[in-house]
């Protein structure tokens, strides 16, 4: 698998990064609205507080991943878009009811109920939405030409329902382990056996994803078992099982930061083995990187974007944690 | 069900309504936060600067409402980035190449901007200071400012196609300097003309919430500073509205004449001067406008500053190239007419300034609170006009509306069309409600911020105002 990095691959890599910051960020914010339901009362505004300094900057994430995909690869965008049409929907009406909820349930104490529900309900839609997405793209886009040719529920199939679970899962995992680190008492309790429970199931979702994926096309077959790659692609699994038994000892010990990054971590693998899958191609079979990608003029006006303006974000949004960094606890921000 | 709904409907038309409902949805919120963001920014320089405590119970009163204002405007913005692709994938393919890092832009540059500063701006006047809050302030009422000037930079290249080239599949690629792109000519008209509407926009907002609890309690300081802070806007902005309005205009007869043709119900070509109607039901069919008032060679006097100068009319246009009329005709006098009469408060607020009346005249405080939603009506039949204007095209003059939409089935459109409606009217609405709550509500001394109100969590270690006037 030799890679030439020319600026198409760059900007493989950096709307990779971009998804792949989405889906830690967010992945958390969404993780603790599908848990909600589970906590009661008090713990609820916890776990609110715990994310609502922070939400809308990780939600943008999806913006420059959708944003960024429009700009850098076009056709990729004007495939896979129409080819998931129902899904997109879902899950930006998902975090409609999920964005809202942030202000509104504070405004409507009568209607609170409501509201958490939404927010939850929000949670798990647009999360099992991307999930889905996730697994149609891997199973495959029929193309015709520059344009989607398939129906509208091509998308629908076990393997893309097993993803959208899978991804539920990972979530749900991500914002236990977020909560381990913001909130104290009962709270704090509930999350470590959350977490536990959470990472149990998504370990098995990502194994039967990964047991699979490697059925769906001969390509991803030969991609992860063919000599000599899986000298290479073996090392995924083996470090999946190295971060799984770190994950549940530090879960054991009631560790403070390490489950939450144990947890990233195994979001970072999942990445890594979706790109030894995919790459280079952006709708599997059919649309390569290469194909899809914007003129090199938009790719230089853009990576100068990227190259001046992205340290600045990171830097800025690091202060913005480092503000409200620390439990939230019962005393909220003050 | 659906089938059957929508079986006879085209898809393209679906998915023009659903852009239609769901872009002018979202705008209502962005046209109220861009004037807001700058008018918190404003209250809490006052306040830095005076140490006067009015000016951050102000603040704090409506930073609420801008808190919710804003989730709003995020959860309704995200759907925009994604609705390129999902319903115009012909269009994100061939003009993807030049928009697209336009938007690109707008998200790093503006979008991470604001984000990542609300939360400070929301929660962390006790954890950073007030000099660092009020920064991260500024950097979100920048941030709405250049996200303003990013998308409508991509709307303007829509409507007036410059420094692009065609590639070999009809791609719009860009051509040697993106300059030509980004200042394409309608942009800075249109920048003006849009970032003046949503400062109109909340200051006609603020100005009905400080008139309605002026009517209650004309002694309210809270209240009279609001008035007469969205008054002195209404004095000034208004007339520098209406005439960035007539350059705009100006900009649009020499790019885009057939959408003032359409503005102005010119369905016949005058040489001799055309007149402006005010009042008519445009008649596509037999071309011309029924029951007619107009004023003789009133519009050659507008566009051309010269009442005998000759304007074309839509006689020179091939039907299948022409916009709808009607919409254009009455969206455009629908906004020219509330200027006028915005620029009428204003005029009336410096009568009552000169009278020493501006707290104590109830019929003004009256009309203020009738024009309090007016601007979101301006704004959005203003975007009714430019966009239906330039049908049928998606790049003017280049791509057509009917050949940019994605390949999907109606039904799918349909359905997705009905739960945007009904989720979007009801969310939306009750925020709407929520806002309404909260300027019901009496601006008072000691004003709770978003941090401290309601709920258990965030009540507790608030340092009060007053400790934190004596800090700056």
């Amino acid at each position: 698998m030799s890679v030439n990095i020319d600026l198409t691959t760059v900007w493989a890599f950096i709307i990779a990064f971009g998804i792949f910051a989405y889906v830690v960020m967010d992945g958390f914010d969404l993780g603790i609205g599908i848990l909600f339901p589970v906590f009661k009362g008090e713990e609820r505004d916890q776990a609110m507080n715990a994310i609502a300094p922070v939400w809308d900057g990780n939600e943008t994430w999806l913006v420059l991943g959708g944003g960024g995909l429009f700009a850098a690869f076009p056709l990729a965008y004007a495939i896979i878009l129409p080819a998931t049409y129902p899904l997109i929907i879902a899950m930006l009406l998902g975090l409609v009811f999920r964005g809202v909820a942030f202000e509104f349930r504070w405004r409507d104490p009568g209607h609170r109920a409501f509201w958490d529900m939404a927010f939850t309900g929000g949670s798990i839609v647009a999360a099992f939405a991307q999930g889905m997405i996730l697994g149609a793209i891997l199973q495959g886009i029929d193309v015709d030409g520059r344009a989607y040719a398939g129906g509208w529920l091509d998308w629908l199939s076990p393997y893309s329902l097993l993803t959208g679970a899978g991804v539920v899962a990972g979530y749900a995992l991500l914002g236990a382990t977020w909560l381990i680190v913001k909130v104290e008492g009962g709270a704090l309790d509930h999350a470590y056996r959350l977490a536990g429970r959470a990472a149990i199931a998504t370990l098995a979702l990502m194994i039967a994803v990964s047991l699979a994926t490697p059925f769906l096309e001969h390509r991803y077959w030969q991609r992860w078992f063919d000599m000599p790659n899986m000298l290479f692609t073996s090392q995924v699994p083996l470090l999946v099982a190295i971060v799984t038994y770190f994950l549940f000892r530090t879960l054991k010990k009631r560790a403070t930061w390490s489950p939450f990054l144990l947890a990233l971590g195994l979001f970072l693998l999942g990445t890594i083995g979706l790109g030894i899958s995919m790459f280079p191609y952006v709708v599997p079979d059919s649309v390569t990187i290469w194909d899809a990608a914007a003129p090199e003029r938009s790719q230089v006006f853009m990576l100068v974007g990227v190259v001046l303006v992205m340290p600045l974000i990171l830097a800025y949004t690091a202060w913005a944690y480092w503000v409200f960094r620390g439990k939230v606890g019962s005393h909220g921000y003050h | 069900m659906f089938e059957s709904l929508f079986g006879s409907v085209d898809a393209v038309l679906l998915a023009r309504i659903q852009f239609a409902f769901t872009v002018s949805f979202h705008f209502i919120f962005p046209a109220f936060s861009i004037g807001l963001a700058s008018y918190l920014a404003v209250l809490e320089g006052l306040w830095l600067k005076t140490g006067q405590s009015h000016y951050l119970d102000l603040f704090r009163y409506w930073l609420k409402i801008f808190a919710v204002t804003f989730a709003m405007g995020v959860v309704s913005g995200i759907v925009m980035s994604y609705q390129f692709g999902t319903n115009w994938s012909v269009f994100s393919d061939k003009a993807g190449s030049v928009i697209g890092p336009l938007m690109a832009y707008e998200v790093l540059t503006a979008f991470f901007l604001e984000a990542g500063f609300l939360g400070v701006m929301l929660f962390g006047m006790n954890k950073v200071g007030p000099r660092l809050h009020f920064t991260a302030t500024l950097m979100v009422a920048i941030g709405t400012f250049i996200s303003a000037f990013w998308i409508l930079s991509a709307n303007s290249w829509m409507q007036t196609p410059t420094g692009h080239i065609i590639g070999e599949n009809g791609q719009f690629l860009p051509g040697e300097s993106w300059w030509a792109i980004i200042f394409n000519p309608s942009f800075p008209y249109r920048l003006v003309h849009t970032v003046i509407a949503a400062y109109l926009t909340t200051a006609f907002v603020v100005g009905a919430v400080g008139a309605w609890h002026l009517l209650k309690d004309r002694a309210n300081p809270h209240a009279r500073i609001m008035f007469s802070m969205a008054m002195w806007m209404a004095a000034l902005v208004a007339p520098v509205q209406i005439f960035a309005g007539d350059m705009h205009g100006l900009n649009t007869l020499e790019h885009q004449p057939v959408k003032v043709m359409a503005m102005e119900g010119h369905y016949q070509s005058h040489p001799e001067g055309a007149p402006f109607y005010l009042f008519g039901i445009p008649n596509s069919k037999e071309q011309r406008i029924d029951y007619a008032i107009a004023i003789p060679k009133a519009s050659s006097l507008i566009l051309k500053h010269d009442p005998n100068a000759p304007l074309a009319g839509l006689d020179t246009v091939p039907r299948d190239e022409q916009p709808p009329v009607g919409i254009v005709f009455w969206s455009f006098r629908i906004m020219v007419g509330i200027g006028m009469l915005m620029l009428g408060i204003g005029m009336w607020s410096l009568l009552a300034r000169v009278k020493s009346r501006l707290y104590d005249w109830p019929l003004l405080h009256r009309a203020a609170m009738v024009m309090g939603p007016s601007g979101f009506v301006a704004v959005i039949a203003g975007w009714v006009t430019t966009e239906v204007g330039r049908q049928p095209y998606t790049v003017y003059g280049l791509l057509r509306t009917a050949d940019s939409a994605s390949p999907l089935a109606a039904p799918a459109v349909g359905a997705s069309l009905v739960a945007f409606v009904v989720i979007y009217f009801a969310v939306f609405g009750a925020g709407t409600w929520y806002i309404l709550k909260l300027m019901s509500h009496r601006p008072k001394s000691g004003e709770a911020g978003v941090e401290t109100e309601p709920g258990p969590t965030r009540t507790a270690g608030i340092t009060p105002a007053s400790a934190l006037e004596g800090g700056q």
